[in-house]
């Protein structure tokens, strides 16, 4: 139906509520790309077949993912007049048994993970309780989602609905509050009085650099040209960042309000959704998001009657990292290879064809609905003095809580590491923390007081980026890490200018030096004054801010530079050149499941006797450490 | 090598004919044949009205193009940050092994397995990954690596 | 006109000069590879850049592209241009230390090929894009392009063949500084 005024978008809340918060139970399986790889599909079958068999009177349904990746699949179960209850690691055969023990009338005990007695609700109100009166049985012992620790310090702004709506669903969406903040703007604020809520809300751009988004806005607005374009980066290119791609699957309409606020804001009739091929899932979700809009009548023209038209157009990108950055996302849009071009004359003022058009991140859009929902002075009390609201970090890496996370701006390394994250895995030490992608750089443990903010990441070397955090531990080598971020930036460089063609190559050339003994201290020297050149000298961000892995390796952990220069050796063991494998023969016991791994035969031995590995042939590929129970393969 | 002609018709009158959709046409015309004969490349230059060096210029900087037919299957192996710090480098040596292959990337010499690098898949939880044509496994380590392969050879 | 300083000299130019313009009507040198009269500015090389101070901050720019604006104080010699153009010679002397052409640049610099330099190339294309852009811009068509990306990058005949559309004016070869052109000419008009 046409969603044209206020008492249409109350209708269709009230639809959406009586879904949400049905008088039957329901059940939600996270659906999201995590969800799925971990098998979420087949738990889905499994609920709807034998809902079926038992004739069961609720409903099965898909969500997007609420963060916890590393208890995936999970579902969640609501039943009137309970708390909801969330269950992890689901698999075919407990799916079957939930569903059974569901239709009993009873809730199954085990996989549990935690209850939520309150739903945020935040956009529509305030919270919503799941239930009245007191608990009875196992679940008034079950622990809330507020004890786990990965939950303690969490807030969901920007991930409001994810795990909650199906987002293929507006009315879901609609019933959270979704899109009175659109009506809010066009009906009863001026586009500069949305500007003024966006600037003193202090909202800053997720997408990297930390750019004021409210002044952005305000020069778009101010530049001369029509039409205006107005542009998601869906790019994601950040390799262990998936936060966008997330909320994207979870929470479509959430990107497009934000991005139809933002064009009312700014004067623009057109957008455009640049978003990673290789995210088939979040492609598909946003398809439907932008039809189901447009046949509500929220995209296109008049839209609330307001006199106020804005549609969007979605663009999938090659896969190419570059094409993250602002002026090589448009050269794609307009159907070239990605090259970046010099920035003299911003693309709020000549972008897109050479047209005013402003670009935000995912994120950021994702935040505006909002801030004109609840208003700047709500939205500043979040976060630190220079970065206000919450940030969605990928927690990833060697820690036992992997997930998204969403905190407000502030939250200490050492909480994420340790409180959120769990900590590394046993008998291993933290190490460091790198955030910000190829452009950013390592955090080590004495920093770990640090606060998680633009300012103070941007002193310590490292940056913001789109908040990829991947912890490591004493098993990952710095040199090898800055070797493999070189890597990354080379294979993806454009290859236009001389400094990020040649000069990251040459980086990397000398860190193969350091990484097979050859290096010398002088070399050290030389990296520094190539990094300098490559930052002042290359054309965009890629190029300018790919030293920022070597060089902040190189300031917070030049003892191991030196350990593979002088000592010639790595202490993390990583380094194949430096290490060599051997069987500790009081340990091993015999197994013979090395033997049959090496794909060399440089293992030799009889059942129960230790066995002896000639280094001679040992390609040190690891596989025999990969499977050894026993500790017996030891690197040095 | 021939191609189908109906289908590239098709995938041409989705597109009107100017260049800003140089991309997405390359794209559907790499979903239908999983690589792009140089037939079709200068069919959609023409009917978009570019030339075919822009053409050329775009099929060789985007990844996600390839100029050369693919295998059966395809395997990606997840390289970015938090699968490297959880051994996907060695991983894909082993796959690469296993497959014979003498390059970084490529396709065995039977056409049945093409191995590519990818840049995160977006499940670092379950570090290191692969995603064998479309399903995604995770948690890998070398001994199922073998496994995955010979599995595949089988289907 | 606008106002400005290079070097601590008064200068002005007009609105839409580059700093690159200016200093060349000024007579104050600035080394370009990428650059040329005849077509538009491409900013690849880098070899160009001077310093600015913008009065909130002081950063590096490209000569060529950076239009001038009043008041600005910009130095074309500072220690942060020379380690710039410093590696930039080094390292494209690397990639074709037998190049004559660069040979006689780098002496400018004090340059000399370095442990990494390429052996058995007398001379590479370092991709300053001239032939390319004189195809497009001067000619008026897309004859041959640059394809690929990152180190792969490389100027060539469309599908690797010869080019349909290349007219044998021969304005490539005559705009190339290095000698990278004359086989991918005779590609073309394969
Ligand atoms: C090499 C490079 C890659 C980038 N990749 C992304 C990306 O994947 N996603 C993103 O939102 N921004 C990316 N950015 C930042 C964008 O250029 C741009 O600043 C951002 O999208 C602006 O939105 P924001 O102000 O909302 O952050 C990248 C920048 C560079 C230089
Ligand atoms: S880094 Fe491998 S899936 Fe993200
Ligand atoms: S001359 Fe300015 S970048 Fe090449």
């Amino acid at each position: 139906m046409q969603i044209t005024t206020l008492t249409d978008l109350e209708a269709v809340k009230a639809r959406g509520l009586a879904q949400l918060y049905p008088e039957k139970p329901k059940i939600l399986v996270g659906m999201a790309t995590c969800g799925m790889a971990a098998g979420a599909q087949r738990v889905l079958e499994t609920l709807q077949k034998r809902a079926q068999q038992l004739h069961w009177d609720g409903a099965v349904e898909k969500t997007g993912c609420i963060g916890f990746c590393y208890e995936e699949p999970l579902v969640d179960l609501i039943i009137p007049g309970q708390p909801r209850l969330t269950y992890a690691r689901v698999d075919q055969e407990f799916a079957a048994e939930m569903m059974t023990a569901v239709a009993a009338g009873t809730v199954p005990e085990e996989n549990f993970l935690a209850r939520l007695d309150v739903d945020d609700m935040i956009l529509d109100g305030g919270p919503r309780r799941f239930y009245e009166g007191a608990l009875s049985g196992f679940v008034a012992q079950a622990p809330r989602y507020e004890d786990l620790d990965f939950f303690k310090l969490q807030r969901h702004l920007a991930m409001r609905n994810c795990g909650f709506i199906d987002p293929d669903n507006l009315e879901h969406y609609i019933a959270r509050g979704g899109y009175f903040a659109l009506h809010r703007a066009l009906t009863s604020m001026t586009p500069e009085e949305v500007i003024e809520a966006v600037t003193v809300g202090g909202l800053r751009g997720r997408g990297g650099g930390g750019f004021p988004t409210g002044v952005k806005w305000a020069s778009c607005r101010k530049a001369k040209g029509w039409p205006k374009y107005v542009l998601c980066n869906a790019d994601e290119g950040d390799p262990g960042a998936y936060m966008d791609r997330s909320l994207i699957e979870g929470d479509p309409h959430a990107i497009l309000e934000g991005m139809l606020i933002g064009a009312y804001a700014i004067g623009s009739t057109e957008g455009y959704i640049y978003v990673r091929a290789e995210y088939p899932l979040a492609v598909k979700t946003l398809q439907r998001a932008i039809l189901t809009a447009r046949e509500a009548g929220l995209l296109g023209q008049n839209i609330f009657g307001a006199g106020f038209s804005f549609d969007i157009k979605l663009n999938l990108g090659g896969g190419a990292f570059v094409c993250g950055e602002s002026t090589a996302l448009m050269a794609s849009i307009e159907g070239r290879p990605g090259e970046p071009r010099a920035k003299y004359v911003r693309s709020v003022e000549k972008g897109l064809w050479n047209l005013p058009s402003n670009l935000n991140n995912v994120e950021t859009w994702a935040n505006v609905p909002l801030i004109i929902a609840k208003g700047a002075d709500w939205y500043r009390e979040i976060g630190t003095e220079g970065s206000k609201g919450t940030k969605i970090f990928s927690l990833v890496g060697q820690v036992k809580n992997v997930g998204l996370v969403e905190v407000p701006m502030g939250v200490t390394i050492k909480d994420m590491v340790n409180l959120i994250g769990g900590g590394v895995p046993e008998a291993r030490e933290f190490k460091a923390i790198q955030i910000g992608g190829p452009s950013g750089g390592c955090i080590p443990r004495e920093l770990w007081d640090l606060p998680i903010d633009f300012d103070s990441l941007w002193d310590a070397g490292a940056m913001m980026g789109s908040g990829g955090m991947i912890v490591m531990d004493n098993s990952t080598c710095m040199v090898d890490v800055a070797k493999f971020f070189l890597d990354f930036l080379i294979d993806e460089s454009c290859g236009k200018c001389i400094p990020c063609r040649l000069g990251l190559k040459r980086m990397r050339d000398i860190l193969e030096e350091f990484s097979s003994g050859k290096g010398s201290l002088a070399d050290l020297e030389e990296l520094q004054s190539l990094s300098e050149a490559v930052q002042d000298g290359a054309l965009c961000g890629l190029g300018s801010s790919g030293p920022n892995p070597v060089l902040t390796t190189l300031r917070y952990f030049r003892d191991e530079y030196e350990a593979h220069i002088l000592g010639r050796r790595c202490p993390a063991g990583v380094c194949k050149d430096l290490i060599t494998y051997a069987i500790n023969q009081e340990l091993c016991n015999g197994c013979m499941a090395c033997v049959r791994e090496c794909p060399q035969g440089a293992i030799t031995g009889e059942k129960k006797q230790p066995h002896q590995l000639d280094a001679t042939l040992c390609i040190k590929c690891g596989a025999c450490f990969e499977v050894c129970k026993f500790g017996a393969v030891e690197v040095s | 090598m021939s191609i189908s002609f109906k289908s590239l018709e098709t995938i041409l009158e989705r597109h009107p004919p100017s260049p800003e959709h140089l991309i997405s046409a390359l794209q559907d015309v790499q979903a239908r044949f999983h690589y792009l004969p140089k037939e079709a490349m200068t069919a959609v230059c023409d009917h978009l009205g570019v030339p075919v060096s822009r053409g050329w210029a775009v099929a060789t900087f985007y990844k996600s193009f390839s100029l050369e037919p693919q295998g059966e299957h395809g395997i990606s192996v997840c390289m970015g940050t938090a699968c490297h710090v959880r051994g996907a480098r060695n991983l894909y040596d082993k796959f690469r092994r296993d497959l014979g292959l003498p390059g970084e990337e490529g396709t065995t010499r039977d056409r049945k397995f093409t191995l590519r690098q990818v840049r995160c898949l977006g499940c670092c939880s379950m570090g290191p990954v692969a995603q064998v044509d479309e399903e995604i496994h995770g948690n890998l380590n070398q001994r199922k690596a073998g496994q995955l392969i010979k599995l595949y050879r089988k289907r | 006109m606008v106002t400005f300083t290079i070097n601590g000299k008064e200068v002005q130019g007009q609105k839409d000069w580059t700093i690159l313009d200016v200093a060349r009507w000024e007579g104050i040198p600035i080394p370009t590879l990428c650059h040329h009269p005849a077509v538009e500015p491409y900013g690849a090389c880098r070899l160009c850049v001077v310093e600015v101070d913008e009065g909130r901050r002081t950063r590096i720019v490209i000569s060529c592209m950076y239009p001038v604006k009043e008041g600005i104080k910009v130095r074309t010699d500072t220690p942060r241009v020379q380690n710039v153009r410093r590696w930039i010679m080094q390292l494209l002397l690397d990639e074709s230390p037998a190049s004559s052409y660069l040979k006689e640049l780098a002496k400018s610099f004090d340059v000399k090929p370095s442990r990494f330099q390429k052996a058995g190339v007398s001379f590479a294309c370092h991709l300053c894009g001239l032939c390319v852009r004189a195809c497009q811009e001067v000619v008026g068509i897309q004859a041959l392009t640059f394809s690929n990306r990152g180190l792969k990058k490389e100027i060539a005949s469309p599908l690797q063949m010869g080019s349909k559309d290349c007219i044998s004016c021969g304005n490539c070869l005559y705009v190339c500084p290095s000698l990278g052109m004359e086989q991918l000419y005779a590609r073309m008009r394969a």
